[in-house]
């Protein structure tokens, strides 16, 4: 177990350099002048171009600029965004709001979602079940950005329960409904995970073994059909998890949440490369860990599984 | 004004649109509104804007979202009232016999928000500091009109001086101008020409952050909150004509303009100086009574590049001006902005001093089909349009609108001459403005301007003079360019504007752009606070604001 997880972590070496360099040359090749554009189609004075040019490295072939921006990360210096700012003190204050976000989201999506899901599983073909199925499918075909717009407006605004955007500090309460709309689509795939992971379970010789010997429905339910009945949820909420500490772009949106969705949204429109890479190379990180983490817990909910 | 910078001006996109703006004192909307007498003046208001692009410095804001915090919080020789007139700040007196030669005389007593005094030295200094190549200030060409630019602007020059500027005492300098220019009295008002403390140079990038000014308000302690808001208190030691009078001024940072818009619905947020495209329908509904909808110092205009083989000589000259002639720019402004703009009549915009709603010539403007399809034959006589050829219109489609208008454009041109035309979508401002700077366009190209200062002048010498720092379609003619020259050496502001007149009949004939509507600004209010008036440049003039 430990020799497994040391190993998994060994490999985020190649993948964190791997992503950088993809990355830095994904921003390089995008086309466009950010230079230019800074000066918002105003003049801009030939010196003051090259001195801009020659700060960002924007003077230098490629690999001289990748160069220079490895170079700054074993410094752990991740360069200046276009405003002169540190990229590691934008993201400082950008991320513990998004993680906010994602966390909040995750656990509406997870409690609800797993607690329909079972009830739904166990009353298959009941009322319960079709309408749980129905409305899940609903939420599906619909996009985040019409969910956020409906939900703000009449929430927000019609019935005035919640601010209709966050305020700068992005406290928890005011985050609930950024946190539902994000978490909404996600809540309807893991009810219906759930749902079919559980009436399968139901029929399997373990279960009758455990109906069988006397135990209660409740712990039945509980010890014996949940627990199985989880992996494929916990392998849905583990790459889930990593996409929504991507920050969402839309929802930050709507909702003027200042977090990573918005400032990597913006750096990508700017072609700001130093934000891009370091932000995306989080991410990357925040990935792989989060699917160490589902690979462990496997093993927690099924013994037959093992780590050497 | 010399202009031959590299870069070339275009339509701004929202976000990165140049402003200028220091709002004006005394303003008309004052007096005639009553309903501002008896507002709370104690209230602070909360405002929208967007995250400034550097550090708050007066020679590197070049954008709305730091312009507008900067003209609250600094203030120059002069400010703008709410027409655009010229108001006295700072300035006792400014002199000058032959639009060369200024001076200058301060008034006296006046400081800084930290109690400083400021001296001519406070704008000489700053105004050497913005020039100077090695600070790279983004605005620093603004300064190119005074002599001895050339110099201290020079890639790799160390001189920071410019010999134009003399501090002749504590209140009197003197300017000396590379050559006449009778609007550069007009020009003081903008930010790059604010002064600054003497403790400013210490460190500009901490200054930049936390700037000392001298504005209606000041930069309350530790007021900026990146990307989340910044707060201004009232300045106690301003004197100017634009004292605040309401207890301070709260900019909430939005990136998205949708949301912003249901903050003032719910009366979270005071006001919005900018209705979202998806508003403009229904603003005036759901805002009954607190809403404005007025032009502002800005216009949009299509471009054809004269390097364009199709454009030449006097088929060029007929073809540019039959494609002005097939747009219905009524029908767009009605359809696509629900009728939230104006038809343009000239170059420039009707907010200014000086300007003429029906100069000779300006019919080309006018929708007439049967004429632009007898004028495109005509041109087809002389040199046929290659058989198959698209007229093509590129515009980054990252802004909000113009995708949609565009392509209703060329569907008009489509259809009243009989050539295929179509949008040429560009994904983002950047990849936009290396198109344009590249001069290889095949085609035309959506354009725009804003002031940057309440001048006719400013609408034409930069944009269309030859070699100018934003003439995208290398237009030149020199007919044009004496016409303009003859224009700034004029001896007053009012001559001057008669000659840019003139030269505006020699841009109609050969629509270098083809000019399409002046801009409005839509504005709404919560009901938290009385009327709000908007400046001639679009933005609230957030000192006259009061809370009910």
């Amino acid at each position: 177990m430990l020799m497994f997880t040391l190993r998994r972590f060994l490999q985020l070496i190649p993948v964190f350099f791997g992503a950088t360099l993809l990355v830095y040359f994904l921003v390089f090749a995008t086309p466009g002048d950010p230079i230019a554009a800074l000066s918002g189609g105003k003049p801009m004075a030939p010196a003051v171009e090259a001195a801009l040019r020659a700060q960002y490295n924007l003077d230098q072939p490629f690999w001289v600029q990748y160069g220079l921006y490895l170079k700054n990360l074993v410094t752990l210096n991740l360069g200046q965004t276009f405003s002169g700012q540190e990229v590691s003190a934008v993201i400082a204050r950008a991320y513990p709001v998004t993680a906010r976000l994602a966390i909040m989201a995750l656990a509406f999506e997870t409690v609800f979602g797993v607690l329909f899901g079972v009830i739904a599983g166990l009353r298959k073909g009941k009322l319960f079940d079709s309408t749980v199925l129905v409305a899940s499918l609903v939420v599906i075909a619909i996009p985040t950005f019409v969910l956020g717009f409906v939900l703000q407006l009449v929430v927000g605004v019609q019935l005035g329960w919640a601010k209709p955007t966050v305020s700068g500090s992005a406290p928890w309460n005011e985050l609930i409904l950024p946190a539902v709309v994000l978490g909404l689509v996600s809540l309807a795939y893991v009810i219906r995970l759930t749902r079919a992971s559980i009436s399968e379970n139901m029929n399997a010789d373990y279960v009758r073994t455990a109906t069988a010997k006397g135990l209660s429905r409740r712990r039945v339910v509980v010890v014996h059909i949940l627990r199985n009945s989880l992996i494929p949820v916990i392998t849905f909420l583990g790459a889930d998890l990593g996409a929504l500490m991507g920050g969402a772009i839309v929802t930050e949106g709507i909702f003027n949440v200042p977090g990573i969705g918005n400032l990597l949204y913006k750096a990508i429109l700017t072609g700001e490369s130093a934000t891009v890479v370091a932000v995306v190379s989080i991410l990357v990180v925040v990935f792989v860990v989060a699917n160490l983490v589902v690979d462990l817990l496997y093993a927690v909910l099924d013994p037959r599984i093992r780590y050497v | 004004m010399r202009f031959t910078r590299t870069y070339k001006a275009l339509g701004v996109a929202a976000v990165l649109a140049l402003s200028l703006s220091a709002c004006g004192g005394g303003s008309s909307n004052d007096s005639t509104d009553g309903s501002n007498a008896g507002g709370d003046t104690t209230k602070v208001i909360t405002a929208n804007t967007t995250e400034p692009g550097n550090g708050l410095l007066p020679a590197n804001t070049n954008e709305v979202g730091g312009g507008r915090v900067m003209d609250l919080i600094f203030s120059g020789l002069v400010s703008y009232d709410a027409d655009g007139a010229i108001v006295n700040e700072l300035a006792e007196s400014i002199e000058t016999k032959d639009s060369q030669n200024y001076t200058i005389k301060l008034k006296s007593g006046e400081t800084f928000s930290d109690g400083s005094a400021i001296t001519a030295a406070s704008f000489v200094d700053a105004w050497n500091f913005g020039a100077a190549a090695k600070n790279a200030q983004l605005n620093s060409y603004f300064f190119e009109s005074i002599k001895g630019y050339d110099k201290v602007s020079a890639e790799g020059s160390t001189e920071d001086k410019m010999e134009g500027l003399k501090v002749v005492d504590d209140t009197t300098f003197t300017v000396e101008l590379a050559q006449p220019e009778s609007d550069f009295q007009l020009r003081l008002g903008y930010t790059a020409f604010y002064p600054l403390p003497a403790t400013a140079y210490d460190n500009t990038k901490s200054f930049g952050e936390n700037p000392v000014g001298n504005g209606p308000y000041k930069l309350a302690a530790d007021g900026w909150k990146h990307e989340i808001s910044i707060t201004l208190v009232p300045n106690e030691k301003y004197n100017g004509p634009r004292k605040a009078k309401n207890g301070g001024v709260t900019f909430k940072i939005f990136n998205n303009m949708d949301s912003a818009y249901t903050e003032v619905q719910s009366n979270n947020l005071d006001i919005l100086d900018q209705v979202p495209p998806s508003g403009l329908q229904n603003f005036k509904t759901d805002f009954d009574g607190r809403n404005v909808n007025q032009p502002y110092a800005g216009n949009a205009t299509m471009t054809i590049p004269s390097y364009l083989p199709e454009f030449q000589g006097e088929a060029g000259q007929m073809r540019r001006q039959a494609i002005s002639m097939a747009i219905d720019r009524q029908q767009i402004i009605d359809k696509i902005f629900y009728g939230n703009k104006k038809v343009a009549a000239d170059f420039t915009s009707p907010v200014l001093d000086g300007y003429n709603a029906s100069l000779p010539g300006a019919d080309v403007l006018k929708f007439d089909a049967a004429k632009a399809k007898a004028m495109w034959e005509k041109a087809d006589a002389i040199s046929p349009w290659p058989a198959g050829k698209v007229f093509t219109i590129s515009s980054n489609i990252d802004g909000a609108g113009n995708k949609e208008y565009i392509t209703a454009m060329a569907n008009q041109i489509s259809t009243n001459l009989g050539i295929k035309a179509e949008l040429n979508p560009i994904a983002t401002f950047k990849e936009m403005r290396a198109l344009v700077n590249s001069k290889k366009l095949t085609g035309a190209s959506r354009a725009g301007w804003q002031a940057d200062y309440p001048s006719l002048y400013n609408f034409l010498g930069p944009l269309y003079g030859t070699g100018a720092g934003s003439n995208d379609g290398n237009y030149s003619n020199p007919a044009f360019d004496a016409k303009l020259k003859e224009g700034l050496s004029a001896t007053s502001v009012e001559a001057g504007n008669k000659l840019f007149n003139e030269s505006q009949e020699i841009l109609l004939k050969d629509l270098p752009v083809v000019p399409l509507w002046y801009q409005a600004v839509q504005g709404v209010w919560s009901e938290n606070v009385n009327t709000v008036p908007f400046g001639w440049n679009g933005v609230p003039l957030y000192y006259e604001v009061t809370a009910k």
